[in-house]
């Protein structure tokens, strides 16, 4: 009878969340980044003549340096506040993560501090990355031959 | 017409981690970590490269394609080298994103301090 009555309560006082309106918000967000990302391969291979294929790492280093200079300013942890998935998904999550780990820990030093924590938040990325993809690769090099 | 299939792409896939996020227990991390695992999966059949082909900056920016770019480079090395290849080209592709991600973060976070 507590038990339930406790539920109840938590249940009542736990903020709602209003799915439709995050999911939105987290399509549109997402969706302005992917054209973003487009823009900027048009833009550097119309721009600076490279080819399409190539241009690619130039556009990821850009939205990198861009969401880890404005996680330095503080604007990117109200934005992903706001728009969730939207930012986190794209590779801005990634650069997010790394940039406010090594902030927080830079009082700690530079060896124990920003050098030990930096890839806290951002290394389980990388270890299932390759985890995962050294496991399918050797799948498919087994089936298929490469 | 390519920057409107960027946008629905990117927009599905920033989607399916906000349903995650709100109607699971996971976090940030966990969604992310996936991310990679399925954009690592759907290389096996060589679906993602189509997707990439039809979206174009659209399927490079969300965070299944850091997946789908390590087990590229590691294919490709493998088809020369065998199964040694997989170690030695799987950050062919990727190191750029890591690299720059590690870098940046370093000397910006010498020159900034933490707001709040």
């Amino acid at each position: 009878m507590e038990k339930n009555k406790y539920k109840h309560l938590v249940a009542k006082h736990t903020p709602k969340e209003n799915g439709l309106y995050h999911g939105l918000l987290a399509f549109v967000t997402g969706g302005l980044m992917g054209v973003l990302g487009q823009f900027l391969i048009d833009l550097y291979s119309n721009w600076l003549h490279i080819p399409t294929t190539e241009a690619s790492p130039y556009m990821i280093i850009t939205l990198i340096f861009v969401g880890c200079l404005l996680t330095c300013f503080g604007f990117f942890d109200k934005w992903v506040n706001f728009a969730k998935a939207g930012l986190i998904v794209p590779i801005t999550g990634f650069a997010h993560a790394t940039m406010s780990a090594a902030l927080e820990y830079r009082k700690e030093g530079l060896v124990t501090g920003i050098g030990a924590n930096m890839l806290k938040l951002s290394g389980s990325v990388i270890i299932f990355g390759v985890v995962s993809a050294y496991v399918f690769g050797l799948v498919r090099l087994i089936l298929f031959g490469g | 017409m390519i920057y409107v299939n960027a946008f629905l792409f990117c927009g599905f896939v920033c989607v399916l981690g906000q349903l995650i996020l709100d109607y699971t227990k996971l976090t940030p991390g966990h969604v992310t970590s996936m991310f990679v695992c399925i954009g690592a999966f759907l290389d096996i059949f060589g679906i993602y490269d189509k997707i990439i082909l039809w979206a174009g900056g659209g399927a490079m920016v969300p965070i299944t394609s850091f997946g789908h770019s390590l087990i590229h480079g590691a294919l490709a090395k493998a088809s020369d080298f065998g199964f040694m290849g997989l170690a030695m080209g799987m950050f062919d592709l990727t190191s750029t994103g890591i690299i720059a991600a590690i870098i940046i973060s370093f000397f910006l976070s010498l020159i900034f301090e933490p707001k709040d």
